[in-house]
């Protein structure tokens, strides 16, 4: 530290984060015509100097030295399974790859962008009155505090910002074929048509269609089709490169808060952004009811003084929630009581598939984009009656041929030697005819999963890191069992040489790559001790800041969160920007 | 003798964005984004560094040690050259020269304790330490058992040497054998499947020998193909070897 903190300039709001949530937030700001500043933690990512057509394509730089990811020397979070264990720091990203610099995760995302379904807007009282007290008394699951009525616009003002491609299986309640028959109504289709699937896909939809499943495009934030986004935005039309997940585009064919929100909003007046800054903490009035701004350290070691009269939360959900902690909002979460709003109601995704082998198939794998692919969804959610099965939820099935950069991408049958001459045959042997089927499934609350500050571990900057303490409810396990079963059978019905079952079992481990999808820990809802915002995203306790991300979800249904987390930002910024400014500092739910 | 112009390839484009650019494109300084894009043309963003010619991090003794358990890692037959042909050691050298082997990008502070298998690799030391410890606890092995250097075993005996560190029979100190080794395989791993541009992968032998078609741009024309094999000539990030001219070599 440099001395001091040094006092900027007042400005209308301040954003905390620049990925998907915060930049859509201060775009809509902005155009309202406040005066506001972004601050990011990591540097400034530009399609035209960061991602070269020829340098992009990179696996080693990008996917396994995690280039665009959060660097653990930054900040990591520490780990356990359960409360008599000790939290051990993560040193370097496994299970999940936090993002870092403008965009955010959403900027190495996959781009596989989901609507959820009404019913997990009310999920708790939903399944309380349908299946009573069948689900498990361990599972503590909550009401988001909205409805579809107030969520349908948000998706379709998002999927309007993102251009996303796919094709539509319900408008107004009537249901289309070759759509998602089990989605919300919708307002209207798509921006963009479906991308194309690849031999995999195709197969897969193909022999799930002869068994009776109803397949579709996976929504795509990886666009078929050139498309100019509501903010002008240009995007061009994925080349299936293969090199997607983990990387940026180089074509400005995934979408994100890079391609599709910033490189607009920098050119306005009104906005400032300052990367390399990261905020220590949300400064608050005596009595800790109104925000007042916030301090942050730039990579120089000074100390700012940021004050401002709304203050936006929009980092990853590990950040927020951590920030809220260190800052005093809302009461730490007490996994004995169930009392506290902070670092409640963490959940994860719980990550299923099956792997087929052929002879006599070319799959051509390097082709492909992170959400390029074929979807069925009867295996999702309470699209299945779950009467007498013991568990509620499940996941989305999926073919998505996401590429195969080989340092990575080497599927060999179970039992092949990892090295030497016969480890080198089945390499070669397998390289191209192997597919899986990915279910990606549901993760419900329960008490002891939370998230609180480490009381042993320290950031860079002296701070406590956050602990994790998660481990997989046995609902969640007993799930995985039988829609792993499922995506079995139409394996089997593809007829390959061998096929291998990778349902999750056992605890939690921090090391595989499972996904980012890491929700909860600051939750929205109607009742102020059990959430930590109402449902414009705006805090109870402190009705001038929003905090707005992952961190919103009271539990992850079996879908990609991203899509949720754009409307939950078009929902906040709507709510700043028609209701919030109407009458400043007041709570926009009566408490 | 003729006098011509020299070209610009693909491999000295990035080569020369490298030494030039490498300040700012770390961007590692707080910025102020205020009115106007922050774009400048040809700002590219390139890659680090890959082989120079000369070993950065290995000693010769080392060296020769990763060459030849990449040799039995990866042997040479009809499918490829072997993974020390292929440019493994030299790959990992690079690495190990770099942030990758300082560690400065992993969180590193203590206290150090041993955890859970769930809670991941918790030893305390940065992976350029780890190759040098666990190479000279090797060598000290090696030395007592066979009286030579792993390099000087015969191939049948690397390969017994190589499986008792694999499954943590043979033990070495402080860096556990097993630890050591599954290291070593995921960096010839890498060095023989990554683009040839870091020093592995000479000649594209992994992805020729796959069928990968390496770092294409547009795949648009071959998505319908539905199971056809294509045969897709690779391409690097540095280019193609015929497309090098007499300038470049």
């Amino acid at each position: 530290m440099t001395g001091p903190a040094k006092r900027l300039p007042h400005t209308d709001a301040v954003v905390i984060g620049l990925g998907w949530a915060g930049s859509i937030i201060a775009k809509e700001m902005v155009d309202a015509g406040l005066e506001v500043v972004g601050l990011e933690r990591g540097g400034w990512i530009e399609t035209g100097v960061d991602f070269n057509i020829n340098t992009a394509p990179d696996e080693l730089r990008y996917a396994r030295r995690q280039e665009l990811m959060l660097q653990t020397v930054q900040n990591t979070v520490t780990a356990r399974n359960n409360s008599a264990q000790e939290a051990l720091p993560m040193r370097k990203w496994g299970s999940f790859h936090p993002g870092n610099g403008t965009g955010g995760a959403g900027l190495h995302w996959a781009g596989i962008t989901w609507r959820f379904q009404p019913e997990e807007f009310r999920l708790a009282s939903y399944l309380s009155e349908k299946y009573g007290d069948e689900v498990d008394p361990n599972l503590t699951l909550q009401d988001w505090g909205t409805d579809w009525s107030e969520m349908e616009p948000a998706y379709d003002y998002f999927e309007r910002i993102a251009g996303v491609s796919g094709k539509a299986g319900n408008i107004n309640g009537e249901i289309l074929a070759g759509g998602n028959p089990f989605e919300g109504a919708r307002t209207r289709d798509y921006p963009t048509g479906p991308t194309i699937p690849t031999y995999a896909p195709k197969l897969f939809a193909q022999v799930a269609e002869d068994l009776g499943y109803k397949p579709f495009h996976t929504p795509s934030s990886i666009l078929s089709e050139a498309y100019t986004n509501i903010y002008g935005m240009q995007m061009g039309p994925c080349t299936y490169c293969g090199f997607c997940t983990n990387y940026g585009c180089a074509n400005l064919s995934k979408a994100s808060a890079i391609t599709c929100v910033l490189p607009a909003l920098v050119r306005q007046q009104g906005f400032t952004a300052r990367t390399r800054s990261e905020v220590l903490k949300i400064e608050t009035d005596s009595n800790g009811s109104k925000a007042t701004g916030v301090t942050f350290v730039d990579s120089d070691g000074q100390e700012w003084f940021q004050p401002a009269d709304i203050v936006v939360s929009a980092a990853f959900t590990f950040e927020n929630v951590r920030l809220m902690l260190l800052s005093g909002i809302g009461t730490p979460y007490d996994p004995a009581t169930g009392k506290g709003q902070t670092g409640r109601n963490y959940c994860y995704q719980t990550a299923n598939n099956v792997r087929l082998f052929f002879d006599d198939k070319e799959f051509n794998s390097f082709i492909g984009g992170g959400a390029i692919g074929m979807a069925i969804d009867e295996t999702n959610n309470d699209n299945f009656d779950h009467s007498g099965l013991g568990f509620v939820g499940g996941g989305s099935t999926r073919v998505g041929p996401i590429g195969a950069p080989p340092i990575g991408s080497r599927p060999v049958p179970e039992g092949t030697p990892k090295w030497g001459s016969k480890w080198k045959q089945a390499t070669t042997e397998n390289y191209n005819r192997s597919m899986s089927i990915g279910c990606e499934s549901s993760s419900y609350a329960q008490r002891g999963n939370y998230l609180s500050l480490d009381p042993n571990y320290k950031d860079r900057l002296g701070r406590p890191l956050l602990r994790v303490t998660f481990d997989f409810p046995e609902n969640d396990l007993r799930m995985s069992q039988y829609v792993t079963d499922k995506i079995e059978e139409i394996g089997r019905a593809m007829n390959p040489r061998s096929i291998e079952r990778n349902a999750m079992t056992g605890h939690w481990n921090t090391v595989p790559y499972q996904s980012s999808h890491v929700v909860g820990g600051f939750v929205m809802g109607a009742d102020p001790e059990t959430s930590g915002t109402n449902k414009y995203l705006q805090s109870w306790q402190v009705p001038n800041l929003f905090v707005v991300g992952a961190n919103a979800f009271p539990q992850n249904p079996g879908y990609n969160p991203t899509g949720t987390v754009g409307a939950l930002a078009v929902k906040a910024a709507w709510a700043i920007t028609r209701d919030y400014l109407k009458a400043p500092h007041q709570p926009l739910v009566q408490a | 003798m003729s006098l011509k112009p020299p070209l610009l390839t693909r491999r000295r484009l990035l080569a020369s964005a490298a030494a030039g650019l490498s300040l700012i494109s770390t961007g590692a300084y707080a910025r102020v984004l205020d009115g106007t894009a922050p774009w400048q043309p040809f700002a590219a963003n390139p890659p680090e560094q890959g082989w120079t010619g000369t070993w950065r991090f290995f000693n010769e003794a080392e060296a020769r040690t990763i060459g030849a358990m990449a040799d039995r890692m990866i042997p040479a037959d009809d499918l490829s050259v072997s993974g020390r042909e292929a440019g493994c050691a030299e790959f990992i050298d690079g690495q190990l020269a770099g942030s990758y082997g300082t560690g400065e990008k992993l969180y590193m502070q203590g206290p150090f304790k041993e955890g859970t298998p769930e809670q991941g690799d918790q030893l305390p030391w940065t992976m350029a330490e780890r190759y040098r410890m666990g190479l000279a606890s090797l060598s000290e092995y090696c030395r007592k058992t066979y009286s030579n250097e792993f390099a000087d075993l015969d191939g049948e005996t690397q390969d017994e040497v190589l499986s008792g560190l694999e499954t943590g029979d043979i033990a070495l100190s402080p860096i556990p054998s097993k630890t050591l080794f599954s290291d070593i395989l995921n960096n010839v791993m890498e060095g023989f499947f990554a683009d040839p541009l870091y020093g592995g992968n000479r000649d594209m032998a992994s992805w020729k020998m796959l069928g990968f078609p390496g770092a294409r741009y547009d795949y648009r024309p071959y998505l319908m193909k539905y199971n056809e094999k294509l045969d897709l000539e690779p391409v690097s990030m540095a280019g193609r070897a015929a497309w090098q001219t007499e300038a470049t070599q």
